[in-house]
Formats: structure tokens, sequence, C-alpha cells
């Protein structure tokens, strides 16, 4: 969906990481959804890099 | 006492844990605390506080833990720890029922239809959720920072070849479809469209936009090195293709510090082409090819704002350097401020929590004056070299200088506290700060700024002295905190509230001539 799309559309946003932003667009009635977000592998750098390589096959 | 414990696999965000560690603080015997996820970043504060101990050697990214140094006869581990849980629960009951997917993937199944997403997870983690929401064919508006260049590249590459936008890394302000993300106010819907590299810039161009009695289409957020040779402007020329594109639009603003000079070409060749008339504030960069390009620029953000609303209106856009109040009204105001001070109060403290703001009254005053700060318009002015407090200084305390473990001073008012505490003092003239509502903001800064404010004149009254306080408020009579109330609260601690930052700025400059500071 291109930019000018979206401008005709009603926002629909998914929010990952601080959950006041995703308060703060409930409070104004947007739809939208909180990922239950966590670092990947357990914040496991090493681990997190293997993931996502197999990811990306 | 000295205590730590670790839960594992316990995900909460930095910025919901740094302020249950306020609160926790504040509880009597405790002297330090902090809760945190066992990032290499969080474990450095805990080993700088002297808290490390043999329970958090194998704690993870993945972990919670709560490190306190606390007097044993007063309060226990175990009742920080229920204050901690207590908290926590708080935050769970109000949003319970929300169903939240634990992927991005999964939330996008379970959404149907996103077209947004607004990422603030660890910049580590970031690009890759961003790449994946791009690749679903969704805009990202990214407030993350710590994203290498190379991904922000990357990021931006993929979203130019499917015509999507990519805002950010470090984007904080963004009004899409009339909606605020991150840190924006609430602004009247009009015909004025807004690209911005710069966040507090953007709010506070809109927030004048909007006092004018005009309104906004679309602000779209580039983040602050979109403008950079590396990245060469890919989002904002992204911004200006669709805003040019945009029926809703008919005038459009940029925002920006100077951009390379390749990155300028383009933006200049683009604007060239433009049916509608575009704005400019390149921050203190040049004018000439921008009115070559038959483009407007700007002398102050509150400028850029008049200037665009002179233009929907097919008013003439003259630049504005003056203040709304008649000359008599502004003189009184600073002989009556002179007049406040005693001999020996000579300098100028400006402690502002929006960077560009900052930016702004630095690039002013530091025409005249010798102004010392950490974002400095010299090396040698950096604060450094100041040593002590005899000197005129500006601050962006939302550097990271200062922001290390706690959140930005937007969102928690106690940085600038503390600040008023150790360099406001009995030499200081003029206070100069910002006040940024809107949504993201601390509830209430102008009450914490009031607060700050009668403290220290309460310390400066054994010295039988007073102080001159300057503010702005960034905001708009839709915004939660309510412009109008901030003012009051700030009118009625003593400050002297202006229209504009740059109108405080220049205030400010002012009172520091009458004073011979």
């Amino acid at each position: 969906m291109s930019v000018n799309e979206l401008f005709k559309q009603d926002l629909k946003v998914i929010n990952m990481g601080l959950e006041s932003f995703y308060e703060e667009l409930r409070s104004q009635d947007v739809d939208t959804i909180h990922v239950d977000w966590k670092p990947a592998a357990g914040g496991d750098k090493k681990m997190a890099s293997l993931l996502g390589r197999l990811k990306g096959l | 006492m000295i205590q730590s414990i670790v839960r594992k696999n316990a995900y909460y965000d930095s910025v919901t844990l740094m302020l249950i560690s306020r609160e926790m603080k504040s509880i009597e015997g405790v002297e330090e605390v902090l809760v945190g996820m066992g990032t290499e970043l969080n474990l450095d504060l805990v080993r700088n506080l002297k808290m490390f101990d043999a329970n958090l050697e194998d704690v993870t990214p993945n972990d919670l833990f709560i490190a306190a140094k606390f007097n044993d006869e007063l309060v226990t581990m175990e009742q920080l720890v229920n204050s901690f849980d207590e908290q926590i629960n708080r935050k769970k009951e109000a949003s319970a029922g929300d169903y939240r997917p634990p992927t991005l993937r999964s939330a996008i199944d379970h959404l149907g239809g996103a077209n947004l997403v607004q990422i603030s997870i660890p910049g580590q983690y970031a690009a890759e959720e961003a790449e994946t929401a791009l690749k679903a064919g969704l805009h990202v508006m990214m407030f993350s920072d710590n994203v290498s260049i190379k991904d922000e590249l990357r990021l931006k590459q993929v979203a130019v070849e499917k015509g999507l936008l990519m805002m950010g890394p470090d984007c904080g302000t963004a009004i899409i479809n009339g909606v605020p993300l991150c840190f924006a106010n609430v602004v009247s819907k009009g015909r004025i469209g807004l690209v911005g590299a710069s966040g507090t810039g953007t709010q506070e161009i809109t927030v004048r936009i909007d006092q004018l009695g005009e309104g906004l289409s679309q602000v779209i957020g580039t983040g602050g090195r979109d403008l950079r040779e590396e990245i060469g402007g890919l989002m904002m020329i992204q911004g200006i293709e669709a805003l040019l594109k945009d029926p809703e639009t008919d005038v459009i603003v940029l925002v920006s510090k100077p951009p390379h000079p390749t990155v300028e070409k383009k933006i200049v060749d683009l604007v060239k082409q433009a049916d509608k008339p575009v704005v400019i504030d390149f921050i203190g960069g040049d004018a000439a090819s921008i009115i070559a390009a038959g483009a407007t620029p700007c002398v102050s953000l509150e400028d850029a704002a008049r200037k665009a609303v002179a233009l929907l209106r097919g008013e003439k856009a003259e630049d504005f350097d003056g203040f709304d109040a008649p000359e008599e009204e502004i003189e009184k105001l600073v002989s009556d401020a002179a007049s406040t001070l005693a001999a020996d109060q000579k300098y100028l403290r400006a402690l502002y929590t929006g960077g560009t703001l900052a930016d702004e009254a630095i690039k002013y005053l530091g025409e005249n004056y010798p102004i010392y700060s950490n974002i400095p318009l010299t090396p040698d002015r950096a604060l450094a070299n100041l040593g002590g407090l005899e000197g005129h200084i500006c601050l962006d305390l939302g550097e990271d200088e200062f922001t290390r473990g706690r959140p930005h001073p937007m969102i928690d008012p106690l940085t600038r506290t503390e600040f008023f505490k150790t360099h406001v003092d009995g030499s200081t003239a003029v206070v100069l700060v910002d006040v940024v509502i809107g949504y993201g903001s601390h509830e209430d800064p102008a009450g914490a700024v009031a607060e700050s404010v009668n403290a220290a004149r309460e310390r400066l009254l054994a010295e039988n002295k007073d102080l001159v306080v300057v503010a702005s408020v960034t905001g708009t009579d839709k915004d939660p905190q309510d412009l109008a109330q901030s003012i009051a609260t700030l009118e009625r601690a003593g400050i002297i509230v202006m229209p504009s930052n740059a109108q405080a700025v220049r205030l400010v400059g002012r009172i520091m001539d009458k004073i011979g500071a």
C-alpha cells in the first residue's frame, strides 16, 4: 500500500515496545494491538543471529 | 544492605521499569534501587552504583532484576519486591482483557488490515522487526535508536522500493491521518503537510500552525540522520513526493538541521519542480539555495509556521523576528525583569528537554554571547570547558549523556529537576525552559517546572535574591495536558510565558543585553 493510499485509510497500528505508546493510541480510540515482545533467543546474541539466518532461509 | 533478585524470562519495557524504579526509590529506607532487564547497559549501571552481587552473574537480557541498596532497619527486600509486584499488577489490570500476540507476524494476522507498525524496542532488535514489517507491506514508525546507519539505509531502501514510509530510526514525532504517534500534539486537521527530521522542531511548528488557526494534513518524520550523505534523504524525498501528490495538502513545510550538501541539492532539485509552495527551515542553514529553488527559507521554527500559514492564505510570507506583544510591553517586561536581579547575577541557564528547541536557542543567543553546552556551536564552548558555573549554559537534557538508565526528560522531568538544584545558584540571572506537552510527554511538565522554580527561589531567598524565568509551551488546547492550564501553572509560579520558543529566546537575549550579562 503506497503512502498516498495510507493517507486515505483509517490508521491501524501494531505497537512493539513501550506500552505507554500503545495506551495513548488506545485512549484516542485508534485501532491498535500491542505485541508482547521479548528478545529472540532470550537475548542470546549468537543464538538470535542463528535464528535470524534460519528465518531468512 | 545490598541485595538483588532475578526473575527469569520476565520481560517489561524500559520506560515502565524506570518509572517503577523511581517510585521504589521514594520508599523510606531505600538509598538506591534499579529495576531493569539484564542488558549490558543496565548491568553497567548496577556496577557503577556498586550494587552488583553474585545473583546477577548469569542474568540475561530476557531476565528481570531488582537491585537495591537500603537500610534494613527500615525496609526489607521482600517489601521492595512486593512494591514492584503491586505496581506491575496495577499496570496489568489496567490493560486486562487485551489480547497481546507474542510476535509481529501473529499481530499482523490478528489485527486485520494493520497498516503501520510503531517500534520502540531496544535498538539491536529493532531493524529485524522493521524489515519484517516492511516486507509485509506495512509502514513503519521507529522510535528506537542505536540502529546502525547501514541498517537504516537498508530499511529505507526496502521502504522506497515498496513505496512505504520508514520513519526513523530515532523518529519521535509524526501525525498520520490525524493520529499523533509517539511524541506529538493534537493539532487541527488542515492543508499544511510537513516532513521533519527533528522531533521537537516538528512539534513546535505544528502547534504554532494550530494556534494561528490552520491545521496539518500529514506530518511525516524521517529520523535525525535521514539528510546525512549516507542515507541521502531517502525518507524526506519519499515524504515530499507523497505530499506533492496528496490532494489534501496545499503547502509543504520541511524542517531539519542543515543537510549534507549533496542531499540538500537533491531536495532542492525536487522542490524546484514542486507545484505547491514549500517552506524550508534547515535550522541555521544557508538560505540562498532555498530561495534559488523558489522555496521560502525561515529564521525560526515559529517563522516556518507563520510563513506556511501566510502562503496557504495567499498572503506574503515575511520574516518574523519580533514579538506578538507591542514593543512597549516587551520593554517593560525586560526592565521589570532586570530590576529584580542583583549586580552579581549574570548568567543564563537554559535547561531544555527538546533538542531542536535547545539548538534554536544556542544558535540565536550564541551570536552575541559565549554559550556553553553539551551541543555547542563550536568545540571550545563544550560544557566541560566551562569547569564551573560562571558562564552561560544551554543544555539539551534529552541527549544520551543525561538519559542513561532513565527516561527522556520529556517523559520524566527528574533530570531537569536535578539540574535546577545543581546549576541554578546566586550567580544565575535568567532561566530559560521549554515545556513540551502532547502525547508521549509527562502528564504535567509545567507543574514540575513550577515546583523547581519555587524551590530555587526559596533557596535564593537566603541570599536575598530572585530569579527571572522565561518559558514557552509547545502544545495546543487539544493536548491532554491542555495548553491554557500549563500556561496558568507556569504564570502562577511567576514565570514569564512567551508565545513561542523563538520569542522566549529573543526576550532572554533582550534581558541579557539589559543587564550587561
